[in-house]
């Protein structure tokens, strides 16, 4: 039997996820309805355990399981990133599932299984796994967005979240069949080998890269590829979006380079105008639509989207200083994006969900420290220094300008100065306008501790990006 | 200049996958169109009625059926899942040793968490 025991620790912060939240459904099965909230502490303890595994793990380098799964510091710092969007989401969802009557302890696992699908996919050394993980993550989240089965909004999101994504999941498979097809090959390792020496001879390689771009533009809610966002980002419950928005974005982005980067990247000049044109396509619209945008939701899934038009010049830029700025800026993403939305989710005026950004109105002058936090995400999301927002897209666009391609960062920073128009609109409503009611604040200690660390952390970073910085260069993707 | 040089000419790669498209098209649209000119055009009340496996239709497919239909065929599933595991892996018990037995136990100790959960929510129960 071809096996060692040893190959386990390797994956010992899986195994810890998927027994977690195996436990965690089995725990919610004998634990009362009004102490459900202990679920979610577990379901951090076991985030924090993992972790823990990760960060143990984190100067390993091994392909196991026969080169199905790799271990390497880009995948960890992934892993990393993870872990802090699914105990940042936990914190945020507890009373929010409260208030709205849905405290499920599936809720949790759910969670946890995404957060499992996630790092099999950011260590994939095998196309099967990239889907694998896909799927597990996708399958949570379908449910994840359905899970106010009382609003037709959440089920609606829920439904048309499945149909699309089952799709788009169909396309990337077709995708890596024809690769299997022209490489004999599902390994990406193998396949890059296969590419470095076999020039493009064949349509069908231009079709499945074709494929793959439609199935990870589909995940990262790329134009055109994007229409399922803003319905899906408006009707899913609050936490649920902003864990949507972050964690399986990033890990997306994550594959996205590694497959483009690692297998394919002999033909890099034939896909790079593609991404090019994504990447552009992204940007406009993305930002050009949020502006007329009423609901901060619907904003801010729009306002995700132009994020993904952003990340993709890292992919588009590649090398180190490529892979780099798209590492600091998923993690600075995720970090502002699950701040904006977790004030959204304190927001309540009379007793209803604050999503209008009229909701927003006066803020200020009734809650300050609601007011000034929201601020600060609104200031970073439009890339504002002294903030964590600026730095990351001053990488971002520094790469593309470094790689010859002047004229994409320039499109980039002119549409952030387009975004800065609505972003600055929720801070002008938030100081400039009487408040015209009271404002029910849905305050815990879960929800300020995470807010807490999302606001530190933008700031910091914003002022002191060195320790960040650092921790990507050492674990940029190594291409042989 | 260069750079928009190159730009076309990797675009020119694509020309094949559009023919490809446009033939792909044709067929499709090109087989129905030519089934419809030569079908012959004989109708009984048998070649009108669904196609059901020789029972009679009682009524239209599309009806509301009781969502418990699908928890009990989502379980059966599962069960149906584990047999499809256990077999293969009872014949090859000789060969595969503690390992197998480790592995089996992993997979059943899971199997048997589902089946607490679903147990224990109620969905063996049919009211």
């Amino acid at each position: 039997m071809n096996f060692s025991w040893i190959q386990l620790v390797a994956i010992a912060p899986e195994i810890v996820l998927t027994i977690g939240a195996c436990a965690l459904l089995l725990f919610d099965l004998v634990i009362p309805r009004d102490q459900k909230d202990k679920l979610g502490y577990f379901a951090v303890g076991i985030l924090i355990v993992a972790c823990y595994g990760s960060w143990k793990l984190a100067n390993v380098e091994a392909d196991v399981f026969f080169g199905m799964f790799t271990l390497d510091p880009y995948a960890t710092y992934f892993k990393m990133l993870v872990y802090l969007a699914g105990a940042l989401t936990i914190l945020l969802s507890m009373t929010y599932l409260e208030i709205e009557k849905i405290h499920l302890g599936e809720y949790y696992g759910f969670v946890l299984l995404s957060t499992a699908g996630m790092m099999v996919m950011v260590s994939a050394g095998d196309l099967i796994m990239v889907y694998l993980g896909l799927e597990l993550l996708s399958i949570s989240l379908y449910t994840m967005a359905g899970f106010k089965r009382s609003e037709s909004r959440s089920i609606e999101a829920s439904a048309k979240y499945l149909i699309l994504g089952s799709f788009s999941s169909a396309i990337l498979l077709y995708g890596i069949s024809i690769l299997y097809g022209i490489a004999g090959t599902t390994n990406l390792k193998a396949l890059g080998t296969f590419f470095a020496a076999n020039p493009l001879d064949n349509p069908g390689l231009l079709v499945s890269m074709g494929f793959l771009v439609v199935g990870f533009g589909f995940k990262v809610a790329a134009v055109p590829f994007h229409m399922w966002t803003p319905d899906v980002y408006e009707g899913s419950p609050t936490p649920v979006t902003a864990f949507m928005s972050v964690a399986p974005k990033a890990a997306s982005f994550a594959v996205f380079l590694r497959v483009f980067a690692e297998a394919l990247g002999g033909l890099k000049p034939h896909w790079q105008p593609i991404l090019v044109t994504v990447a552009v396509a992204t940007m406009i619209l993305g930002n050009v639509v949020a502006i007329v945008q009423t609901n901060i939701k619907r904003m801010l899934a729009y306002s995700s989207i132009a994020h993904a038009g952003y990340a993709l010049i890292g992919i588009i830029v590649g090398g180190g200083l490529g892979t780099m700025s798209l590492m600091l800026y998923l993690m600075i993403y995720a970090l502002m994006n699950l701040g904006a939305f977790g004030v959204v989710i304190l927001l309540r005026k009379g007793g209803m969900r604050g999503e209008e950004i009229s909701d927003f109105t006066g803020l200020a002058k009734k809650n300050p420290v609601a007011a000034v936090i929201m601020l600060i995400f609104m200031f970073s999301l439009a890339g504002i220094p002294p903030t964590a927002g600026f730095v990351a897209k001053f990488y971002l666009f520094m790469g593309a300008v470094e790689a010859g391609m002047v004229w994409l960062a320039v499109v980039g920073v002119l549409l952030s100065a387009v975004s800065a128009y609505y972003y600055l609109r929720v801070v002008m409503v938030m100081y400039m306008r009487e408040p015209s009611g009271d404002f029910d604040l849905a305050t815990s200690p879960a929800t300020s501790l995470a807010l807490v660390i999302t606001t530190i952390a933008v700031l910091f970073l914003g002022l002191y990006p060195a320790p960040l910085i650092d921790a990507t260069k050492a674990a940029i993707l190594q291409i042989p | 200049m260069t750079a928009s040089l190159e730009f076309s000419t990797y675009l020119f790669h694509y020309a094949p996958i559009v023919v490809f498209i446009a033939i792909a098209a044709a067929f499709g649209v090109g087989t129905l169109v030519l089934s419809y000119v030569v079908h012959p055009r004989i109708f009984s009340s048998e070649k009108l009625s669904a196609y059901e496996c020789g029972s009679e239709p009682i009524s239209d497919a599309r009806m509301p059926f009781p969502v418990r239909y699908y928890i009990i065929a989502m379980l059966f599933v599962i069960f149906d899942v584990e047999l499809v595991f256990l077999y293969p892996w009872a014949v090859a018990f000789d060969k595969i040793g503690l390992f197998g037995l480790i592995e089996m136990i992993i997979f059943i100790a899971l199997f048997v968490a589902g089946y607490a959960y679903a147990w224990r929510k109620g969905a063996l129960e049919w009211d």
